[in-house]
Protein backbone atom coordinates (compact mmCIF):
# COMPACT_ATOMS: atom_id res chain seq x y z
CA UNK A 1 0.00 0.00 0.00
CA UNK A 2 1.10 3.35 -1.08
CA UNK A 3 1.16 5.42 2.01
CA UNK A 4 2.45 8.92 1.01
CA UNK A 5 0.84 10.13 -2.44
CA UNK A 6 3.44 12.54 -3.92
CA UNK A 7 0.77 13.52 -7.03
CA UNK A 8 -0.99 15.71 -4.07
CA UNK A 9 0.78 18.61 -4.40
CA UNK A 10 1.71 19.86 -0.75
CA UNK A 11 2.62 23.93 0.36
CA UNK A 12 4.81 22.90 2.67
CA UNK A 13 4.95 26.38 4.52
CA UNK A 14 1.22 26.73 5.07
CA UNK A 15 1.33 23.40 6.34
CA UNK A 16 3.77 24.16 8.61
CA UNK A 17 2.03 27.46 9.86
CA UNK A 18 -1.02 25.00 10.54
CA UNK A 19 0.57 22.44 12.26
CA UNK A 20 1.44 24.79 14.76
CA UNK A 21 -1.50 25.68 16.12
CA UNK A 22 -1.65 22.13 17.41
CA UNK A 23 0.44 23.09 20.32
CA UNK A 24 -2.60 25.11 21.50
CA UNK A 25 -4.38 22.20 22.38
CA UNK A 26 -3.10 20.23 25.21
CA UNK A 27 -5.42 17.42 24.97
CA UNK A 28 -3.74 16.14 21.85
CA UNK A 29 -0.98 15.55 23.82
CA UNK A 30 -2.74 12.30 25.30
CA UNK A 31 -2.03 9.34 24.96
CA UNK A 32 -4.82 6.48 24.64
CA UNK A 33 -3.82 2.77 24.98
CA UNK A 34 -0.38 3.69 25.00
CA UNK A 35 -0.54 5.10 21.73
CA UNK A 36 -0.75 8.95 20.79
CA UNK A 37 -4.44 10.52 20.55
CA UNK A 38 -5.42 10.69 16.88
CA UNK A 39 -8.57 12.58 17.16
CA UNK A 40 -10.67 12.63 14.18
CA UNK A 41 -14.32 13.19 15.89
CA UNK A 42 -14.42 17.03 15.99
CA UNK A 43 -17.40 16.89 13.85
CA UNK A 44 -18.60 15.45 17.20
CA UNK A 45 -17.28 17.77 19.43
CA UNK A 46 -13.97 19.57 18.66
CA UNK A 47 -11.46 20.23 21.83
CA UNK A 48 -10.84 23.30 23.24
CA UNK A 49 -7.24 25.68 22.86
CA UNK A 50 -5.37 26.80 25.73
CA UNK A 51 -6.88 30.55 25.86
CA UNK A 52 -10.20 29.15 25.67
CA UNK A 53 -9.42 26.68 28.96
CA UNK A 54 -7.80 29.84 30.57
CA UNK A 55 -10.66 32.27 30.17
CA UNK A 56 -13.23 29.72 31.55
CA UNK A 57 -10.92 29.52 34.45
CA UNK A 58 -10.74 33.47 34.48
CA UNK A 59 -14.34 33.76 34.88
CA UNK A 60 -14.54 31.51 37.37
CA UNK A 61 -11.62 32.49 39.06
CA UNK A 62 -12.37 36.76 39.18
CA UNK A 63 -15.87 37.36 37.46
CA UNK A 64 -18.35 35.14 38.16
CA UNK A 65 -21.62 36.10 39.31
CA UNK A 66 -25.09 36.52 38.08
CA UNK A 67 -26.06 38.51 35.38
CA UNK A 68 -28.27 40.83 34.90
CA UNK A 69 -29.48 40.96 38.86
CA UNK A 70 -27.37 42.35 40.74
CA UNK A 71 -26.00 46.12 41.09
CA UNK A 72 -22.80 44.59 42.74
CA UNK A 73 -19.28 45.21 40.66
CA UNK A 74 -19.73 40.92 40.12
CA UNK A 75 -22.59 41.03 39.01
CA UNK A 76 -21.64 43.72 36.60
CA UNK A 77 -18.48 42.40 35.39
CA UNK A 78 -20.36 39.23 33.91
CA UNK A 79 -22.71 40.91 32.71
CA UNK A 80 -21.01 42.89 30.72
CA UNK A 81 -18.17 39.78 29.73
CA UNK A 82 -21.54 37.70 29.10
CA UNK A 83 -23.00 40.70 26.59
CA UNK A 84 -19.49 40.84 25.03
CA UNK A 85 -19.42 37.69 24.60
CA UNK A 86 -23.20 38.22 22.44
CA UNK A 87 -21.63 41.11 20.58
CA UNK A 88 -19.05 38.76 19.50
CA UNK A 89 -21.22 36.25 18.01
CA UNK A 90 -23.14 38.73 16.23
CA UNK A 91 -19.62 40.08 14.59
CA UNK A 92 -19.13 36.49 13.97
CA UNK A 93 -22.13 35.96 11.47
CA UNK A 94 -22.64 39.36 10.71
CA UNK A 95 -25.79 39.86 12.33
CA UNK A 96 -27.58 43.40 11.99
CA UNK A 97 -27.83 43.86 15.76
CA UNK A 98 -26.69 42.26 19.11
CA UNK A 99 -30.22 41.75 20.06
CA UNK A 100 -30.97 39.14 17.21
CA UNK A 101 -28.40 36.73 18.72
CA UNK A 102 -29.75 34.51 21.33
CA UNK A 103 -27.83 32.09 23.91
CA UNK A 104 -29.50 28.83 23.97
CA UNK A 105 -28.00 25.46 25.10
CA UNK A 106 -27.44 24.61 21.95
CA UNK A 107 -27.85 23.78 18.24
CA UNK A 108 -31.41 21.66 19.54
CA UNK A 109 -32.47 24.06 21.74
CA UNK A 110 -32.20 26.46 19.30
CA UNK A 111 -34.42 24.27 17.00
CA UNK A 112 -37.03 23.52 19.63
CA UNK A 113 -36.73 27.32 20.08
CA UNK A 114 -38.13 28.22 16.99
CA UNK A 115 -40.65 25.26 16.77
CA UNK A 116 -41.91 26.24 19.61
CA UNK A 117 -41.89 29.83 19.33
CA UNK A 118 -42.49 30.10 15.76
CA UNK A 119 -43.72 26.99 14.47
CA UNK A 120 -46.16 26.63 17.52
CA UNK A 121 -47.67 29.97 16.81
CA UNK A 122 -47.77 30.68 12.97
CA UNK A 123 -47.88 26.55 11.59
CA UNK A 124 -51.82 25.14 11.15
CA UNK A 125 -53.29 22.04 10.57
CA UNK A 126 -52.92 21.28 6.28
CA UNK A 127 -49.11 23.96 6.22
CA UNK A 128 -46.51 22.65 4.42
CA UNK A 129 -42.91 22.20 6.25
CA UNK A 130 -40.07 21.37 3.82
CA UNK A 131 -36.77 19.62 5.29
CA UNK A 132 -33.76 17.93 3.72
CA UNK A 133 -33.07 14.06 3.14
CA UNK A 134 -29.49 14.79 5.18
CA UNK A 135 -30.92 16.48 8.17
CA UNK A 136 -29.72 15.73 11.82
CA UNK A 137 -32.59 14.66 13.91
CA UNK A 138 -32.51 17.53 16.02
CA UNK A 139 -34.10 19.16 12.94
CA UNK A 140 -36.29 16.61 12.51
CA UNK A 141 -37.41 15.54 15.67
CA UNK A 142 -38.70 18.95 16.75
CA UNK A 143 -40.92 19.44 13.64
CA UNK A 144 -42.55 16.04 13.28
CA UNK A 145 -43.66 17.22 17.29
CA UNK A 146 -45.21 19.96 15.79
CA UNK A 147 -46.69 17.96 12.88
CA UNK A 148 -48.17 15.82 14.86
CA UNK A 149 -49.58 18.35 17.30
CA UNK A 150 -51.12 20.83 14.90
CA UNK A 151 -51.95 18.19 11.65
CA UNK A 152 -48.97 20.23 9.42
CA UNK A 153 -47.25 17.98 6.98
CA UNK A 154 -43.34 17.39 6.27
CA UNK A 155 -42.25 16.68 2.55
CA UNK A 156 -38.30 15.95 1.95
CA UNK A 157 -35.98 17.33 -0.57
CA UNK A 158 -34.15 14.24 -1.66
CA UNK A 159 -30.32 14.10 -2.79
CA UNK A 160 -28.68 12.11 -5.36
CA UNK A 161 -25.72 9.00 -4.75
CA UNK A 162 -23.31 11.42 -3.79
CA UNK A 163 -25.02 12.93 -1.19
CA UNK A 164 -26.12 16.15 -2.49
CA UNK A 165 -29.83 17.95 -2.64
CA UNK A 166 -31.56 17.78 -5.66
CA UNK A 167 -32.32 21.50 -6.10
CA UNK A 168 -34.99 21.36 -8.85
CA UNK A 169 -37.18 19.00 -6.73
CA UNK A 170 -36.69 21.23 -3.71
CA UNK A 171 -38.22 23.91 -5.45
CA UNK A 172 -41.00 21.85 -6.88
CA UNK A 173 -41.86 20.93 -3.30
CA UNK A 174 -43.19 24.85 -2.34
CA UNK A 175 -46.78 25.55 -2.45
CA UNK A 176 -49.47 27.88 -0.96
CA UNK A 177 -49.50 26.16 1.71
CA UNK A 178 -45.44 25.48 2.23
CA UNK A 179 -44.84 27.54 5.63
CA UNK A 180 -41.86 26.87 6.74
CA UNK A 181 -37.92 25.67 5.68
CA UNK A 182 -35.25 23.73 7.54
CA UNK A 183 -32.00 23.29 6.04
CA UNK A 184 -28.68 21.78 7.58
CA UNK A 185 -25.93 23.93 5.60
CA UNK A 186 -23.38 20.99 5.78
CA UNK A 187 -24.31 17.05 6.31
CA UNK A 188 -22.84 16.22 9.85
CA UNK A 189 -22.90 12.76 8.33
CA UNK A 190 -21.11 13.30 4.87
CA UNK A 191 -19.99 17.02 4.78
CA UNK A 192 -21.82 17.98 1.81
CA UNK A 193 -22.01 21.99 1.95
CA UNK A 194 -25.23 22.50 0.69
CA UNK A 195 -26.46 25.27 -1.53
CA UNK A 196 -27.94 27.52 0.77
CA UNK A 197 -27.86 31.08 -0.07
CA UNK A 198 -29.63 29.56 -3.61
CA UNK A 199 -32.75 27.62 -1.51
CA UNK A 200 -33.11 30.64 0.86
CA UNK A 201 -33.88 32.83 -2.32
CA UNK A 202 -35.96 30.26 -3.39
CA UNK A 203 -37.91 30.07 0.14
CA UNK A 204 -37.81 33.92 -0.14
CA UNK A 205 -40.13 34.08 -3.53
CA UNK A 206 -42.44 32.18 -2.22
CA UNK A 207 -42.46 34.34 1.12
CA UNK A 208 -41.51 31.10 3.38
CA UNK A 209 -39.74 31.63 6.16
CA UNK A 210 -35.81 29.46 6.52
CA UNK A 211 -33.97 28.21 9.33
CA UNK A 212 -30.61 27.01 8.86
CA UNK A 213 -28.82 24.73 11.35
CA UNK A 214 -25.07 25.48 11.18
CA UNK A 215 -23.56 23.25 13.37
CA UNK A 216 -21.44 21.53 10.80
CA UNK A 217 -20.76 24.92 9.14
CA UNK A 218 -20.08 27.37 11.19
CA UNK A 219 -16.38 25.90 12.60
CA UNK A 220 -15.39 25.40 8.65
CA UNK A 221 -17.23 28.36 6.62
CA UNK A 222 -17.81 31.61 6.91
CA UNK A 223 -21.07 32.93 7.73
CA UNK A 224 -22.62 35.98 7.18
CA UNK A 225 -26.42 35.65 7.80
CA UNK A 226 -27.03 38.98 6.18
CA UNK A 227 -25.38 37.98 2.87
CA UNK A 228 -27.18 34.59 2.91
CA UNK A 229 -30.87 36.55 3.84
CA UNK A 230 -31.76 33.24 6.05
CA UNK A 231 -34.37 34.09 8.87
CA UNK A 232 -33.03 31.54 11.64
CA UNK A 233 -29.35 29.94 12.09
CA UNK A 234 -27.97 28.18 14.61
CA UNK A 235 -25.19 26.26 15.79
CA UNK A 236 -23.70 24.88 18.88
CA UNK A 237 -19.91 26.41 20.73
CA UNK A 238 -18.87 23.02 21.79
CA UNK A 239 -18.23 22.07 17.53
CA UNK A 240 -16.38 25.21 17.20
CA UNK A 241 -13.61 24.72 19.78
CA UNK A 242 -15.70 26.03 22.27
CA UNK A 243 -17.46 24.48 25.66
CA UNK A 244 -20.35 21.78 25.72
CA UNK A 245 -23.87 23.32 26.95
CA UNK A 246 -24.11 27.04 25.11
CA UNK A 247 -25.05 27.68 21.52
CA UNK A 248 -26.60 30.55 19.33
CA UNK A 249 -29.86 30.87 18.09
CA UNK A 250 -29.43 34.38 15.05
CA UNK A 251 -33.16 35.14 13.96
CA UNK A 252 -34.15 38.58 12.18
CA UNK A 253 -35.34 41.00 15.65
CA UNK A 254 -38.28 40.88 13.83
CA UNK A 255 -39.23 37.55 13.43
CA UNK A 256 -38.06 37.08 16.52
CA UNK A 257 -40.63 40.49 18.32
CA UNK A 258 -43.48 38.12 16.49
CA UNK A 259 -42.57 34.94 18.11
CA UNK A 260 -44.25 33.63 21.57
CA UNK A 261 -41.70 33.02 24.02
CA UNK A 262 -40.32 29.36 24.87
CA UNK A 263 -39.55 28.90 28.54
CA UNK A 264 -40.87 31.25 31.09
CA UNK A 265 -39.50 32.22 34.39
CA UNK A 266 -37.00 35.06 35.44
CA UNK A 267 -35.07 37.43 33.17
CA UNK A 268 -37.90 36.72 30.25
CA UNK A 269 -40.18 38.93 32.31
CA UNK A 270 -40.77 42.90 32.28
CA UNK A 271 -43.94 42.59 34.66
CA UNK A 272 -44.82 39.43 36.58
CA UNK A 273 -48.61 39.57 38.58
CA UNK A 274 -50.68 36.52 39.00
CA UNK A 275 -53.02 37.70 36.75
CA UNK A 276 -50.84 38.35 33.75
CA UNK A 277 -47.04 38.94 32.91
CA UNK A 278 -45.90 40.73 30.00
CA UNK A 279 -42.63 39.53 28.49
CA UNK A 280 -38.96 41.28 28.25
CA UNK A 281 -37.71 42.10 24.98
CA UNK A 282 -35.68 40.55 22.51
CA UNK A 283 -33.38 38.63 23.41
CA UNK A 284 -34.19 38.33 27.09
CA UNK A 285 -37.57 37.24 25.86
CA UNK A 286 -35.95 33.57 24.59
CA UNK A 287 -33.30 33.60 27.47
CA UNK A 288 -35.31 32.28 30.60
CA UNK A 289 -33.70 31.90 34.12
CA UNK A 290 -29.85 32.33 34.30
CA UNK A 291 -28.28 31.68 31.21
CA UNK A 292 -24.83 29.59 30.93
CA UNK A 293 -22.31 32.52 32.03
CA UNK A 294 -19.70 30.88 31.96
CA UNK A 295 -19.84 28.78 28.57
CA UNK A 296 -21.08 31.87 26.52
CA UNK A 297 -17.74 33.86 27.80
CA UNK A 298 -15.80 30.56 26.23
CA UNK A 299 -18.02 30.57 23.27
CA UNK A 300 -17.04 33.97 22.50
CA UNK A 301 -13.30 33.54 23.58
CA UNK A 302 -13.58 30.35 21.01
CA UNK A 303 -14.35 32.75 18.57
CA UNK A 304 -11.20 35.16 19.35
CA UNK A 305 -8.88 31.89 19.05
CA UNK A 306 -10.55 30.99 15.93
CA UNK A 307 -10.85 34.44 14.10
CA UNK A 308 -6.77 34.62 14.87
CA UNK A 309 -6.36 31.56 13.13
CA UNK A 310 -8.53 32.45 10.17
CA UNK A 311 -11.63 30.89 9.04
CA UNK A 312 -10.37 30.87 5.33
CA UNK A 313 -7.18 29.87 6.38
CA UNK A 314 -8.74 26.65 8.31
CA UNK A 315 -11.16 25.89 5.38
CA UNK A 316 -8.15 25.80 3.50
CA UNK A 317 -5.74 23.60 5.25
CA UNK A 318 -8.92 21.24 6.10
CA UNK A 319 -9.59 20.63 2.82
CA UNK A 320 -6.07 19.82 2.32
CA UNK A 321 -6.27 16.64 5.07
CA UNK A 322 -9.69 15.54 3.16
CA UNK A 323 -7.88 15.57 0.14
CA UNK A 324 -4.80 13.91 1.21
CA UNK A 325 -7.47 11.18 3.39
CA UNK A 326 -9.77 11.30 0.05
CA UNK A 327 -6.75 10.20 -1.88
CA UNK A 328 -5.04 7.68 0.41
CA UNK A 329 -8.70 5.53 1.61
CA UNK A 330 -9.76 5.22 -2.12
CA UNK A 331 -6.53 2.90 -2.82
CA UNK A 332 -7.70 0.98 0.06
CA UNK A 333 -9.51 -2.41 -1.61
CA UNK A 334 -13.24 -3.00 -0.14
CA UNK A 335 -13.24 0.56 1.67
CA UNK A 336 -16.32 2.46 0.26
CA UNK A 337 -16.30 6.60 0.66
CA UNK A 338 -19.67 7.65 1.30
CA UNK A 339 -20.97 10.76 0.27
CA UNK A 340 -18.88 12.41 -2.83
CA UNK A 341 -20.25 15.72 -2.81
CA UNK A 342 -18.66 18.21 -5.58
CA UNK A 343 -18.99 20.73 -2.39
CA UNK A 344 -18.06 19.29 0.72
CA UNK A 345 -16.23 19.89 4.41
CA UNK A 346 -13.66 17.92 6.02
CA UNK A 347 -15.34 14.90 6.48
CA UNK A 348 -14.87 11.33 5.68
CA UNK A 349 -17.60 8.59 6.09
CA UNK A 350 -16.87 5.27 4.70
CA UNK A 351 -17.80 1.86 4.69
CA UNK A 352 -15.40 -1.19 4.54
CA UNK A 353 -16.80 -4.75 3.32
CA UNK A 354 -17.45 -7.32 5.89
CA UNK A 355 -16.80 -5.64 8.89
CA UNK A 356 -19.18 -3.21 10.83
CA UNK A 357 -18.41 0.10 11.37
CA UNK A 358 -18.78 -0.84 15.52
CA UNK A 359 -15.41 -2.98 15.03
CA UNK A 360 -13.81 -0.82 12.76
CA UNK A 361 -14.71 1.88 15.91
CA UNK A 362 -13.36 -0.22 18.80
CA UNK A 363 -10.32 -1.81 16.75
CA UNK A 364 -8.77 1.89 15.80
CA UNK A 365 -9.70 3.33 19.44
CA UNK A 366 -7.32 0.42 20.46
CA UNK A 367 -4.98 2.43 17.99
CA UNK A 368 -5.58 5.63 20.18
CA UNK A 369 -7.96 6.73 16.75
CA UNK A 370 -11.24 8.25 17.48
CA UNK A 371 -13.40 8.16 14.94
CA UNK A 372 -17.69 8.24 14.88
CA UNK A 373 -19.31 5.18 14.07
CA UNK A 374 -22.73 4.70 13.69
CA UNK A 375 -26.18 5.97 11.95
CA UNK A 376 -24.72 10.12 13.32
CA UNK A 377 -28.24 10.79 14.30
CA UNK A 378 -29.44 10.60 10.60
CA UNK A 379 -31.23 7.13 10.23
CA UNK A 380 -33.41 8.94 7.36
CA UNK A 381 -30.53 9.65 5.36
CA UNK A 382 -28.93 6.17 6.30
CA UNK A 383 -32.27 4.40 5.06
CA UNK A 384 -31.71 6.24 1.66
CA UNK A 385 -28.01 5.22 1.45
CA UNK A 386 -29.82 1.63 2.18
CA UNK A 387 -26.84 1.15 4.62
CA UNK A 388 -27.21 1.22 8.51
CA UNK A 389 -24.17 2.82 9.27
CA UNK A 390 -20.95 4.68 8.78
CA UNK A 391 -17.42 5.16 10.03
CA UNK A 392 -16.79 8.56 10.02
CA UNK A 393 -13.10 10.32 10.31
CA UNK A 394 -13.78 14.32 10.68
CA UNK A 395 -10.66 16.62 9.82
CA UNK A 396 -10.01 19.88 12.25
CA UNK A 397 -7.14 21.98 11.77
CA UNK A 398 -5.38 20.70 14.14
CA UNK A 399 -5.38 17.39 12.82
CA UNK A 400 -1.77 16.82 10.54
CA UNK A 401 -1.09 14.73 7.19
CA UNK A 402 0.86 11.68 9.91
CA UNK A 403 -2.70 11.58 11.64
CA UNK A 404 -4.26 11.05 8.40
CA UNK A 405 -1.90 7.83 7.63
CA UNK A 406 -1.84 6.73 10.79
CA UNK A 407 -5.63 6.29 10.46
CA UNK A 408 -5.30 4.90 7.08
CA UNK A 409 -2.76 2.06 8.52
CA UNK A 410 -5.78 1.77 11.49
CA UNK A 411 -8.39 0.88 8.50
CA UNK A 412 -5.29 -1.28 7.04
CA UNK A 413 -4.50 -3.27 9.86
CA UNK A 414 -8.49 -3.84 10.71
CA UNK A 415 -9.03 -5.18 7.30
CA UNK A 416 -5.95 -7.65 7.95
CA UNK A 417 -7.25 -8.47 11.57
CA UNK A 418 -10.46 -9.60 10.07
CA UNK A 419 -9.11 -11.59 7.19
CA UNK A 420 -7.08 -13.96 9.30
CA UNK B 1 -7.82 -5.57 28.60
CA UNK B 2 -6.54 -5.03 25.12
CA UNK B 3 -9.55 -5.19 21.98
CA UNK B 4 -7.62 -6.82 19.59
CA UNK B 5 -7.67 -9.84 22.52
CA UNK B 6 -11.45 -10.07 21.86
CA UNK B 7 -11.63 -10.24 18.47
CA UNK B 8 -10.15 -13.48 18.93
CA UNK B 9 -10.14 -16.18 15.89
CA UNK B 10 -13.08 -18.30 17.22
CA UNK B 11 -15.36 -14.73 17.59
CA UNK B 12 -13.95 -13.78 13.51
CA UNK B 13 -14.74 -17.74 12.44
CA UNK B 14 -18.87 -17.36 13.96
CA UNK B 15 -18.60 -14.09 12.49
CA UNK B 16 -17.18 -14.80 9.02
CA UNK B 17 -19.23 -18.26 8.88
CA UNK B 18 -22.27 -18.16 11.32
CA UNK B 19 -23.96 -20.97 12.59
CA UNK B 20 -27.62 -21.80 12.63
CA UNK B 21 -28.13 -18.48 10.35
CA UNK B 22 -31.13 -18.34 8.68
CA UNK B 23 -34.96 -18.59 9.60
CA UNK B 24 -37.05 -21.59 10.70
CA UNK B 25 -40.10 -21.70 8.70
CA UNK B 26 -42.05 -23.76 11.68
CA UNK B 27 -40.75 -21.85 14.43
CA UNK B 28 -43.34 -21.05 17.21
CA UNK B 29 -41.38 -18.88 18.99
CA UNK B 30 -39.58 -15.80 17.24
CA UNK B 31 -38.31 -12.43 18.24
CA UNK B 32 -36.46 -9.73 16.87
CA UNK B 33 -33.75 -7.84 18.56
CA UNK B 34 -32.98 -4.25 18.17
CA UNK B 35 -29.97 -2.24 19.60
CA UNK B 36 -31.29 1.62 18.63
CA UNK B 37 -27.88 2.44 19.42
CA UNK B 38 -26.14 1.93 15.79
CA UNK B 39 -29.27 0.33 14.11
CA UNK B 40 -28.23 -3.12 14.55
CA UNK B 41 -31.08 -6.10 14.64
CA UNK B 42 -31.40 -9.32 14.60
CA UNK B 43 -34.56 -12.11 14.55
CA UNK B 44 -34.59 -15.13 16.62
CA UNK B 45 -37.01 -18.46 15.30
CA UNK B 46 -36.73 -20.88 17.40
CA UNK B 47 -38.76 -24.74 18.18
CA UNK B 48 -39.98 -25.39 21.42
CA UNK B 49 -40.84 -28.88 22.21
CA UNK B 50 -41.48 -30.52 25.82
CA UNK B 51 -40.00 -27.74 27.24
CA UNK B 52 -36.63 -27.86 25.07
CA UNK B 53 -35.37 -26.05 22.44
CA UNK B 54 -35.29 -28.59 19.43
CA UNK B 55 -34.02 -26.55 16.44
CA UNK B 56 -33.24 -22.22 16.92
CA UNK B 57 -31.80 -20.27 14.11
CA UNK B 58 -30.59 -16.06 13.86
CA UNK B 59 -30.03 -13.50 11.29
CA UNK B 60 -29.81 -9.82 11.01
CA UNK B 61 -27.35 -7.03 10.29
CA UNK B 62 -25.07 -6.62 13.11
CA UNK B 63 -21.27 -5.96 14.09
CA UNK B 64 -19.21 -9.27 14.45
CA UNK B 65 -19.21 -9.29 18.30
CA UNK B 66 -23.28 -9.19 17.95
CA UNK B 67 -22.94 -11.63 15.28
CA UNK B 68 -20.93 -14.28 16.73
CA UNK B 69 -22.59 -13.98 20.19
CA UNK B 70 -25.96 -15.53 18.16
CA UNK B 71 -23.78 -17.82 16.31
CA UNK B 72 -22.29 -19.39 19.59
CA UNK B 73 -25.40 -18.98 21.43
CA UNK B 74 -27.75 -20.69 19.16
CA UNK B 75 -25.00 -23.64 19.27
CA UNK B 76 -24.63 -23.97 22.87
CA UNK B 77 -28.65 -23.69 23.79
CA UNK B 78 -29.75 -26.19 20.84
CA UNK B 79 -31.04 -29.17 22.67
CA UNK B 80 -31.44 -27.84 25.97
CA UNK B 81 -34.10 -27.01 28.29
CA UNK B 82 -35.98 -23.27 28.90
CA UNK B 83 -34.74 -23.63 32.67
CA UNK B 84 -31.18 -24.78 31.71
CA UNK B 85 -31.39 -22.00 28.94
CA UNK B 86 -32.44 -19.19 31.69
CA UNK B 87 -29.66 -19.96 33.72
CA UNK B 88 -27.43 -19.35 30.72
CA UNK B 89 -28.87 -16.04 29.46
CA UNK B 90 -28.55 -14.87 33.31
CA UNK B 91 -24.84 -15.84 33.36
CA UNK B 92 -24.52 -14.48 30.18
CA UNK B 93 -25.89 -10.55 30.72
CA UNK B 94 -24.16 -11.68 33.99
CA UNK B 95 -20.80 -11.88 32.80
CA UNK B 96 -20.45 -8.97 30.33
CA UNK B 97 -21.91 -6.55 32.84
CA UNK B 98 -18.92 -7.53 35.18
CA UNK B 99 -20.97 -8.95 37.61
CA UNK B 100 -20.00 -12.97 37.39
CA UNK B 101 -17.02 -14.21 38.69
CA UNK B 102 -15.58 -16.57 36.45
CA UNK B 103 -13.70 -18.30 38.98
CA UNK B 104 -16.95 -19.87 40.83
CA UNK B 105 -18.69 -22.85 39.23
CA UNK B 106 -20.60 -21.19 35.92
CA UNK B 107 -22.66 -22.87 32.81
CA UNK B 108 -20.67 -20.62 30.13
CA UNK B 109 -18.15 -22.94 28.83
CA UNK B 110 -16.54 -21.90 25.64
CA UNK B 111 -18.77 -18.73 25.56
CA UNK B 112 -16.47 -17.09 28.15
CA UNK B 113 -14.97 -16.04 25.35
CA UNK B 114 -16.89 -13.04 25.33
CA UNK B 115 -15.52 -12.50 28.84
CA UNK B 116 -13.57 -9.45 28.11
CA UNK B 117 -16.39 -7.34 26.61
CA UNK B 118 -17.20 -5.92 30.52
CA UNK B 119 -13.84 -4.04 29.72
CA UNK B 120 -15.48 -2.28 26.59
CA UNK B 121 -18.83 -0.91 28.17
CA UNK B 122 -20.01 0.40 24.75
CA UNK B 123 -19.68 -2.95 22.99
CA UNK B 124 -21.65 -4.45 26.25
CA UNK B 125 -24.85 -4.48 24.61
CA UNK B 126 -23.59 -5.88 21.17
CA UNK B 127 -23.11 -8.91 22.99
CA UNK B 128 -26.17 -8.83 24.99
CA UNK B 129 -28.27 -8.53 22.27
CA UNK B 130 -29.01 -11.97 20.73
CA UNK B 131 -29.74 -12.94 24.45
CA UNK B 132 -31.84 -10.36 24.99
CA UNK B 133 -33.75 -11.60 22.05
CA UNK B 134 -33.54 -15.39 22.77
CA UNK B 135 -35.49 -14.23 25.77
CA UNK B 136 -37.68 -12.45 24.92
CA UNK B 137 -38.51 -15.46 22.23
CA UNK B 138 -39.06 -17.56 25.22
CA UNK B 139 -41.75 -15.39 26.74
CA UNK B 140 -43.24 -15.35 23.74
CA UNK B 141 -42.32 -11.15 23.23
CA UNK B 142 -41.82 -10.54 19.42
CA UNK B 143 -39.73 -7.73 20.19
CA UNK B 144 -36.51 -6.51 22.03
CA UNK B 145 -34.44 -3.68 22.80
CA UNK B 146 -31.33 -2.72 24.56
CA UNK B 147 -31.90 0.26 25.64
CA UNK B 148 -34.72 1.56 28.31
CA UNK B 149 -35.42 -0.90 30.56
CA UNK B 150 -34.11 -3.68 28.89
CA UNK B 151 -30.78 -1.50 29.53
CA UNK B 152 -28.25 -4.40 30.90
CA UNK B 153 -25.76 -2.23 32.47
CA UNK B 154 -28.32 0.96 33.11
CA UNK B 155 -25.95 3.07 30.46
CA UNK B 156 -28.12 6.05 29.48
CA UNK B 157 -26.54 5.69 25.68
CA UNK B 158 -27.24 8.45 23.34
CA UNK B 159 -29.55 7.29 20.49
CA UNK B 160 -28.65 10.78 18.26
Amino acid sequence: MKIVDATLEQDVTFTNEMEKFRADFPILNLKVNGKPLVYLDSAASSQMAQSVIDRLAYYQTAQHANVHRGVHYLSETATSEYEDARQKLQRFVNAREDREIIFTSGTTDAINLVMHGYGRKFIKAGDEIILTTLEHHSNIVPWQMLAQETGAKIRVVPINDAGELLIDEYESLFNQRTKFVGLIHVSNALGTINPVKKMIALARMHGVPVLVDGAQAAPHIRIDVQDLDCDFYVFSAHKLYGPTGVGMLYGKAKLLESMQPFKGGGEMIATVTFEKTTYNTIPHKFEAGTPPIAAAIGFGAAIDYLLTVGIDKIHAYEMELLHYATELINELPGVHVIGTAANKTSVLSFVVDGIHPHDIGTLLNQEGIAVRTGHHCTQPLMQRLKIPATSRASFAFYNTRSEVEAFIAGIHSVQKIFSR
Amino acid sequence: MNAKSLYQEVILDHNRKPRNYGSLNSANHHATGHNPLCGDHLDVTLNLEDDHIDNIAFQGESCAICKASASMMTTVVKGKSRGDVEILIHEFRDMATGKLDLDNPHHLGRLTVFSGIQELPTRVKCAILPWHTLQAALNSVTSASTEAENDPIHLSAGNG
